[in-house]
């Protein structure tokens, strides 16, 4: 069996094995299996608007990923993506409360977007003081800083910020449709939300692939001592790694209260789990920001086709994300093993005597 | 045990680790392995001590076949390899490594442990203490752990891997008779090393290797000559210094007072002149570091002042005293020099500090080329440095500095070499002293620090003597390490 047979192979048992684990579940849960591939499917894709509803979700977890691209090739796991998607909701919420009546509409939603962006930034940059001066471990960190921004929203929507006589959690007032994003006729996508996000992880690309700053960056990653010492200097790098990755998010902060299909307004657990989902996303590209195109289209469409399963036969909403997370776990291990493998086989084939025509390696 | 090692073939990608090798020891004998650096003793003794499996070809152990998968495997059967960096737990105590790897129950038998340690380090003169932690144990004391605990798993081959680099004098004694008296026991003792003086001093018969292939062999005694005709092909002759007009002042220390919870270096003045060697001696661990670490502006002295040029840079970040044209060589070189798992032309890229945006990676691996040529360096621009020997990551780092240096410390710049590198590396270094670049060196090797330097700065638990290279002889040098000629 040659090597690419091999892989591939070892792909398809990857998923292979994904999908018996997930029809496993399934059927504890009484559901057929094929019945549930044709409504996850016909959920995602069946009608215009369902493919609208992947691409509402697809473009938050696009940003997030992009710049989880950039945290990740640095060596940080920036788990506070979630709390940086929210705070970049909360900004934007706050400015476009603030100008919504005096400015014109496209101008107020370009202070929004700017306002989103700032947020986003501030929460990633304050993991990162933490990580760099307080000594605090950006994951924990970030997971503090997720609770403290999905408690300020709490707050905010139930208190200053509150429909006036009610105080529940469903949200803020909801923003004029003069505030929206404008959609395709018939397709509640913009086109503006589409092209900042593939324009985003394209400019990610680029810098990770040919610029210094995506160099030293994946330096730091790999030896932050030798970065160090090699004159990169380490603590503005990981902090503009933070920042940029805070900056993405807060800006699909903004998409979520703005977008075509958003709810328009700022509401707890506004930012959907789409920040981890990146990280997964993130984590099967392997850094590789041309599979995140792909891979994240994938992981938007199971969440919005597990909504019908769920919908139609009356199931736990968890089963999408348990789906998503076998998912991971199948690939990761496909991967573990195909190492494995390469080391195996390049042990084998060095092992030949070596023969005449072939020069001695000095 | 007799040990043999039949045709073994072992490659890492195109590099011919070990190209049909064949080895034979007999029991109760000291074995040398010689070679220069890259020319396959690690790779051997790994795959007989089962920590790598070798391509094709078969080991023997009193004329039965066995195959390892591991290192446990290994010392089950009796063989036990020490390494050159010892692979143990520094934050556990010395018990509890005694202890690791011991096969067996769940709940170990503790003071049994204890008495047996106790035991054995009696026998071989060892002092150690099973409470304290392993990391204020120095390198030698940890390797005679080793060796104990491998003698306590039933080891019958010991294997040392270049075991004398970073010990003492003394330790390096005590090891030494610790082998004789094992091998008088009936016991193998493989010992590889590039250093012939002391395979000469040690070894019944002796192994050469060159480039993966056995070189020669040969009984002891032998004459010297001969053996290093076997390694290099050729005599290398070894170097003086030659003189180098010294400039203006670059460096200088005043009242410099620098520490770490282990040992303080208090009022250290001194002032090196461009172009001047300063060998700085002493056991591993008595403030050089500290010292080579204050001028690098990588650690904030207590007190004093540190100046480059003239210009006060006590407290500046270790940033501005690179732009000052200071360059500091840690010791570990894929810990904190270059980056596991990019490339020549991605540490050329990295290294040059440019300030466009985008990489010219053209350009860079142009550059790349031209440096692997200069530098002697085995390896191509898109080799991933772990792929490279020591050898060439030492020559790699020194193709990464910057030119027109003016000090240039470093830690051990030759730890690990062969003579052929070291005379290299030495070449490179007397031409940028010729260029004007101070040099601040630390080795374990005198005969280094004698050659090398204009003046040597002796350490003893951070008091601190200065020496003319010239007026002092090995034995001198040797003294003051040891603490002689220091006011107490």
């Amino acid at each position: 069996m040659d090597r690419q047979t091999q892989d591939w192979l070892l792909r398809l048992m990857g998923v292979g094995l994904a999908l018996l684990l997930s029809a496993l579940i399934l059927l504890a849960l009484g559901v057929s299996p094929l019945e549930a591939v044709v409504l996850l499917f016909h959920g995602a894709l069946g009608t215009p608007g369902d493919l609208a509803a992947v691409l509402t979700a697809w473009v938050p977890v696009l940003l997030c990923s992009a710049g989880l691209l950039l945290t990740y090739s640095s060596g940080l796991w920036n788990i506070g993506i979630e709390g940086q998607i929210v705070m970049g909701a909360v900004f934007t919420t706050g400015m476009l409360r603030l100008v919504q009546d005096l400015l014109p509409p496209p101008l107020a939603l370009v202070l929004g977007a700017l306002a989103g962006l700032v947020g986003g930034t501030l929460w990633a940059v304050l993991a990162g003081l933490l990580r760099l001066y307080g000594n605090v471990s950006e994951i924990f960190g970030g997971l503090g800083l997720n609770f403290v921004a999905g408690s300020l929203v709490v707050y905010l929507v139930t208190g200053p910020w509150s429909r006036p006589g009610t105080g529940t959690t469903s949200g803020t007032i909801p923003f004029p449709p003069s505030l929206w994003l404008p959609a395709f006729p018939g397709f509640a996508v913009s086109p503006v939300e589409l092209a900042l996000a593939l324009v985003a992880l394209v400019l990610v690309g680029i810098a990770l692939r040919g610029t210094h700053f995506g160099l030293r960056l994946k330096a730091i990653g790999k030896n932050l001592r030798s970065a160090f010492l090699l004159g990169v200097p380490v603590n503005r790098y990981l902090l503009a790694a933070f920042a940029l990755c805070g900056a993405l998010a807060g800006l699909a902060g903004w998409i979520l209260v703005v977008g075509a299909s958003a709810r328009h307004n700022l509401f707890p657990l506004i930012s959907s789990g789409y920040g981890f989902l990146a990280i997964l996303v993130v984590l099967l590209a392997n850094l590789n920001a041309l599979w995140v195109l792909p891979i994240s289209f994938f992981f938007a469409a199971i969440s919005m086709g597990s909504l019908e399963l769920v919908y139609e036969r009356q199931l736990d909403s968890a089963v999408g994300s348990a789906i998503q997370g076998l998912l991971v776990l199948s690939v990761l291990l496909t991967q573990g093993l195909q190492r494995r493998l390469l080391e195996k086989r390049a042990g084998r084939e060095k092992a030949r005597p070596p023969t005449e025509e072939e020069p001695a390696a000095d | 045990m007799k040990v043999e090692l039949r045709e073994i073939y072992k490659y890492f990608g195109p590099v011919r680790a070990n190209d049909g090798i064949s080895l034979s020891v007999e029991p109760g004998t000291i074995h040398g392995l010689l070679g220069e650096n890259g020319a396959g003793k690690s790779t051997l003794m790994k795959v007989l001590s089962g920590y790598l499996s070798a391509d094709r070809g078969e080991i023997l152990l009193d004329g039965r076949p066995v195959r390892f998968s591991s290192p446990a495997q290994a010392i089950a059967r009796g063989v036990g390899m020490l390494h050159q960096d010892p692979l143990d737990f520094p934050a556990l105590t010395v018990l509890d490594n005694f202890l690791l790897g011991s096969p067996g129950s769940l709940f170990p038998n503790r003071a049994r442990a204890r008495r047996e340690l106790e035991r054995l380090a009696a026998r071989f003169d060892f002092h150690l203490d099973p409470q304290t932690p392993l990391s204020a144990l120095s390198i030698g004391e940890r390797q005679q752990l080793e060796i104990l605990r491998l003698l306590w798993l039933g080891a019958q081959v010991l294997i040392l891997d270049e075991p004398t680099t970073a010990i003492s004098a003394q330790q390096k004694e005590k090891l030494f008779a610790a082998l004789r008296r094992l091998a008088e026991q009936g016991r193998t003792v493989i010992f590889v090393s590039h250093k012939l003086q002391e395979v000469e001093e040690l070894c019944d018969r002796v192994t050469v290797l060159a480039r993966g292939r056995v070189a020669g062999e040969a009984e002891m005694p032998c004459p010297t000559a001969c053996l290093v005709e076997m390694m290099f092909g050729q005599a290398v002759p070894q170097g003086k210094r030659p003189a180098v007009p010294l400039g203006e002042v670059v460096l200088a220390l005043e009242g410099l007072t620098v520490s770490d919870w282990r040992v303080e270096v208090r009022g250290l003045s001194l002032e090196v002149r461009a172009g001047e060697v300063i060998g700085l001696a002493g056991l591993e661990g008595s403030g050089q570091r500290l010292v080579l670490q204050a001028c690098a502006g990588l650690r904030r002295p207590d007190a004093g002042r540190v100046l480059l040029a003239g210009k006060d840079m006590t407290g500046r970040p270790y940033e501005h005293f690179l732009a000052s044209g200071v360059a500091y060589m840690p010791a570990g070189r894929l810990e904190e020099g270059l980056i596991a798992g990019m490339t020549l032309t991605e540490h050329v890229a990295l290294a040059g500090r440019d300030r466009a945006f985008l990489v010219d990676w053209k350009a860079a691996a142009e550059e790349a080329a031209r440096r692997i040529q200069k530098f002697n360096i085995k390896g191509r621009p898109e080799t991933p440095v772990e792929e490279l020997s020591g050898g060439n990551q030492q020559r790699t780092l020194l193709g990464l500095l910057p030119p027109g240096l003016k000090v240039l410390l470093m830690e051990h710049p030759t730890r690990g070499l062969d003579l052929e590198s070291t005379e290299y590396i030495w070449g490179l270094l007397q031409k940028r002293t010729e260029e004007g670049t101070a040099i601040l060196f630390t080795s374990a090797d005198l005969d280094e620090l004698l050659d090398r330097s204009d003046r040597l700065l002796v350490f003893c638990a951070g008091r601190t003597q200065l020496l003319e290279a010239r007026r002092t002889s090995v034995q001198q040098l040797g003294e003051r390490i040891g603490g002689k000629g220091f006011d107490r």
